[in-house]
């Protein structure tokens, strides 16, 4: 089958935008659970417990991420090199709270030591905590234009240093933002905790993911309402035809206020995303409180993907807008990669993926049942964490 | 213009953190082959000190791969990161392997491994032995993925410039994946890992053998190793990476480099064993020579010439002069003049657009260079001789070491006298390093013989980076350097803190000093 260029652009806008669920779904479980991991574990029994529940599978799961960011170079290679090195700083920073979460997970049990097991509790709850908080504050700022332009040779130059650039990054909208993909996945991870443990550590986790599910709603309709009043959209007024070889410097691009609604407008489906947001994580807050974790965890999936789908669909097709040069934006029609190698890509994903899943799905299933102390226990430690 | 300290300080953390991520690939991929091999034994034998080995290594290679996953992803993120301008010049072609690396290996090598450390209880014996072949297999096939990788920015076939987009795009897929360099990389660097984990699994069971302790489990440990890294060790030498030498001009001129062949000798050309480069005039000291080496390493054959620097470096010049036309014409493109004219002329020079840039590192206005800017950029063509000739000599001496020393274990264990050998087994303790000194020097040789090109021919280095500052980079090298140097220290506590306990760190009561040990060996997982 050979797809012509604009239907493929527009998959492989789709396609990054599963993986960034996926990865929000798999990954953004493990990060949550270390986020509670200090404050749901009283003892070192329960930590253990907490970890396990996620121990065997957490490396594959931050795969989703890795293969994010590869297929965002293979993709939109334009994306890949202006976004990462315009968010130097907040990358690092990401970078290095990931470091200790294969170190935390690997090496906590290793030595029996309660300081030297506190330590890397702590580093796992670093580890999930800031990249949870740092990708949505990335978001944040996505929505709202970054201070970036290219030039005649398509090489991107940014406004400031970017030492002194993480604090505009951090500005309250983008904040908000933050809070929003923080609580959401902390929410998640609380939610698959009911499912694989037992009481008192599932009782704790039911709790944390009412009150969190909650905070979860207050926060996106908030900023629904910010991005429709308070933020300035971007919207393409001219650009060359959508399957013309990709040129950010052909387009020209205004900014204005609502633009990020009109999707809302002209394909009244989208409203499909923010209803599942809110309704996905509803339904993960009332399963949860009546005890029927197995559901709000489908649920809780359900509404993380409606959340980043909204964002997404908000801004097509804007990937990265420029707030200082507009015409500079990069857009699902002017950043992707050529027609041959979103072929290839295209066909590495059908195939793979699916493999990936089923694998994925085998691995769960062998280790599936509740973790306990007992089973820590059992085997003097040698099958735990 | 380029800020040469910004350069090179990008260049710095680029090193830094591929050498460091590159001390825990090696043993990952090898020792993974060997929990194969051991668990596979386990299986067919049901002998439980099988199942003991594959765990008691297993754990080691735990501790190892924690920090290979950590700094692989500095990697990930770093070609966005810091060498932005590349990721948008060649994402087209480069990014695709990248991104199937992650779908096709590290979810196969990382779902797996899971299951590898935790799964003993919940998986039949067959079934787990799958999941560490399927750990082994992941592996491997991201070290193939990257290399074809970085097979392409040594030799970037299958791919041509495109003017309307100003990158890179591929052509072939194919071309890119059966590249002969990234061939001859990926055998040969999977080879160096193999090697390294059989020589960690036989410095440590000598050493177990030589403190006399757990001798039947040290014995048989040794026994699988010394017969796995002789056939690695025979591999990483064979199959050296020179038959890739004929392809190409960066491969040509890094060859010339690393043989400080500064003239074209009639062949076969003769291997200098010994000399010291004087990079200002262009000659060699005190040579020592091996005769028709060279030729028969270099070329596969008596006849193949080894083209010299000197000639290199005129040959260079020709091309940065059509360079010239090349980017001439891509200006006026990137302009908008349009006819056949203009695009004829830019498709005759296109291939040496990269030799153009390099005159950017001179003078802003390619077009206008002097004779002397073109003489400067032709001479920096060629990568510094002397670190190239010392470091490609160092991987070569750790390498024919290496090979007497797994040679003599093979021959011992199969005379079945080996723990009489104290000679033999304390050599391979102190030789541990060494096949950790032949992979770095060996990527040293690769990536500093690669410069000036971030991608041969292509696209000079200097302008591959992204627009930070120094002061940025200072930051994130001083951060990743506090950082890795924090977990290469927690990491080698932990490793010499198991490899001390040794099996009895399983906790089953059947090694040595389990009485003293085994409360402290039982609390830790
Ligand atoms: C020849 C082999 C080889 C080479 C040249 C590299 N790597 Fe590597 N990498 C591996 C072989 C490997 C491995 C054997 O698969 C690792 C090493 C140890 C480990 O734990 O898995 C790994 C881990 C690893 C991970 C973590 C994967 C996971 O979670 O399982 C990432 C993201 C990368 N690497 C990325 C890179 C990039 C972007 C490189 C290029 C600059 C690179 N590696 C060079
Ligand atoms: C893990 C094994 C690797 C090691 C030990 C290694 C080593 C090095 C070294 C020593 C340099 C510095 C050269 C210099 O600037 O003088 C370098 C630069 C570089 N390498 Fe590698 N390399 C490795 C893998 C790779 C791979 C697989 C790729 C690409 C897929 C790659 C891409 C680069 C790039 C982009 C630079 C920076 C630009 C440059 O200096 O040319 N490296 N590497
Ligand atoms: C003894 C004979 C050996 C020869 C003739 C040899 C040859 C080479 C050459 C020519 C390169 C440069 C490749 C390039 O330019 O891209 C290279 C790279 C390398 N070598 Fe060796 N080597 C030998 C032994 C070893 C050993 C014993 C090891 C490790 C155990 C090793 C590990 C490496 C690695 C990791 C690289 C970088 C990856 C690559 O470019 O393939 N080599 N080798």
């Amino acid at each position: 089958m050979i797809l012509d260029y604009e239907t493929l652009k527009f998959i492989w806008w789709i396609l990054i935008g599963v993986l960034l669920i996926g990865f929000a779904i798999a990954d953004g479980m493990d990060m949550g659970v270390g986020v509670l991991l200090p404050f749901l574990g009283k003892t070192d029994d329960e930590r253990r417990v907490i970890i396990n529940t996620v121990g065997p599978h957490w490396d594959g799961n931050q795969v989703w991420l890795i293969t994010a960011g590869g297929a965002i170079f293979a993709a939109w290679p334009a994306v890949y090199a202006a976004a990462f090195s315009g968010f130097y700083m907040a990358m690092l920073l990401v970078l290095f709270a990931l470091f200790f979460r294969p170190v935390g997970f690997d090496y906590r049990s290793k030595i029996d030591d309660t300081r030297w097991r506190n330590a890397w509790d702590w580093g796992l709850f670093v580890g999930g905590l800031v990249p949870a908080l740092i990708f949505g504050v990335a978001f944040g700022n996505l929505l709202q234009g970054v201070p970036f332009h290219l030039d005649e040779f398509l090489r991107s130059h940014y406004q400031g240093s970017l030492l002194t650039a993480l604090l505009p990054l951090l500005n309250p909208f983008a904040l908000l933002a933050g809070i929003i993909s923080l609580a959401m996945l902390t929410m998640h991870g609380a939610v698959w905790l009911q499912i694989r443990t037992e009481a008192p550590v599932a009782d704790r986790a039911r709790k944390v993911a009412i009150l969190l599910g909650l905070l979860v709603i207050v926060a996106f309709a908030g900023a629904g309402l910010w991005v429709a009043y308070g933020i300035d959209g971007y919207r393409v007024v001219s650009q060359p035809p959508f399957d013309a070889p990709s040129n950010p410097l052909a387009k020209s691009v205004v900014s204005e206020r609502g633009a990020w609604l009109s999707i809302y407008h002209t394909v009244p489906a989208s409203i499909i995303a923010p209803v599942a947001g809110f309704a996905g994580i509803f339904l993960a807050v009332l399963l949860s409180a009546v005890r029927r974790p197995g559901l709000a965890f489908i649920t809780s999936a359900l509404g993380m993907a409606g959340i980043i789908a909204t964002a997404g669909l908000s801004m097509f097709p804007f990937i990265l807008p420029s707030s200082i040069d507009p015409n500079s934006s990069l857009t699902v029609w002017d950043a992707p990669s050529s027609h041959f190698t979103l072929t290839v890509m295209f066909w590495a994903v059908a195939l793979l993926l699916p493999l990936v899943l089923s694998y994925t799905a085998w691995c769960y299933t062998r280790m599936w049942g509740k973790v306990t102390t007992a089973t820590i226990r059992s085997d003097g430690g040698h099958s735990a964490y | 213009m380029v800020d040469p300290l910004f350069v090179e300080l990008s260049r710095w953390q680029f090193a830094a953190t591929a050498m460091y991520h590159f001390l825990f690939v090696p043993l990952t991929l090898g020792l993974s082959w060997m929990l194969f091999m051991m668990e596979s034994a386990y299986v067919l034998t049901n002998k439980e000190v099988y199942r003991d080995m594959t765990r008691f290594w297993g754990k080691l290679f735990g501790i190892n791969f924690a920090v290979g996953v950590a700094t692989g992803l500095t990697m990930e993120f770093e070609f966005g990161t810091n060498w932005a301008y590349y990721s948008h010049y060649v994402g087209d072609v480069f990014g695709a392997p990248l991104a199937i690396e992650g779908l096709m290996a590290f979810f196969l090598e990382s779902t797996f491994i899971g299951l590898f450390f935790l799964g003993w209880d919940k998986l039949t014996k067959r079934q787990h032995l799958a999941v560490t072949f399927f750990t082994a297999l992941g592996s491997n096939l991201s070290a193939m993925w990257i290399l074809v990788a970085n097979g392409w920015m040594q030799n970037p076939v299958g791919s041509a410039f495109s003017y309307q987009t100003m990158r890179m795009e591929m052509t072939s897929f194919s071309e890119v994946l059966f590249n002969p360099v990234a061939q001859v990389k990926f055998v040969h660097t999977v080879a160096a890992g193999y090697v390294t984990g059989a020589m960690f699994v036989l410095a440590i069971s000598a050493w177990y053998i030589l403190k006399g302790r757990d001798l039947g489990f040290a014995k048989r440990s040794f026994a699988i190793a010394a017969g796995f890294g002789m056939a690695s060790v025979l591999s990483v030498i064979v199959l050296g990476d020179e038959s890739g030498y004929t392809l190409g001009d960066v491969q040509k001129t890094k060859l010339a480099a690393i043989e400080a062949e500064y003239e074209t000798h009639p062949a076969p050309a003769g291997l200098t064993l010994f000399t010291i480069p004087d990079e200002a005039t262009m000659e060699n000291r005190y040579s020592v020579k091996l005769p028709w080496a060279l030729g028969v390493i270099a070329t596969r054959s008596t006849t193949g010439e080894v083209t010299g620097i000197k000639d290199l470096i005129v040959l260079h010049e020709e091309r940065i002069r059509s360079g010239i036309e090349a980017y001439d014409a891509l200006q006026r493109l990137r302009a908008g003049e349009r006819g056949d004219e203009i695009t004829a002329r830019f498709d005759l020079h296109k291939t040496d657009l990269g030799y153009g840039l390099l005159l950017k590192k001179y003078t802003a206005s390619v077009v206008d260079a002097t004779p002397e800017q073109i003489s400067l950029a032709a001479r920096d063509t060629i990568p510094p001789v002397t670190p190239l000739f010392i470091t490609f000599r160092m991987m070569v001496l750790a390498g024919v070491v290496m090979f007497f020393l797994i040679s003599a274990s093979l021959y011992f264990t199969i005379r079945r006298t080996i723990e009489h050998q104290r000679w033999l087994l304390k050599a391979l303790v102190w030789c541990l390093p060494l096949p950790w000194i032949a992979c770095e020097t060996g990527w040293f040789v690769a990536e500093f013989g690669r410069q000036p090109w971030a991608i041969g021919e292509v696209l000079p280095t200097f302008l591959a980076t992204s627009s930070l500052t120094s002061g940025d980079l200072i930051f994130s090298l001083s951060g990743f350097i506090t950082f890795y140097t924090v977990l290469l220290v927690i990491e080698l506590f932990l490793m010499i803190k198991y490899i001390r306990l040794g099996p009895a760190s399983l906790g089953t009561g059947r090694y040595h000093g389990e009485s003293e040990h085994s409360a402290a060996a039982h609390a830790a997982g």
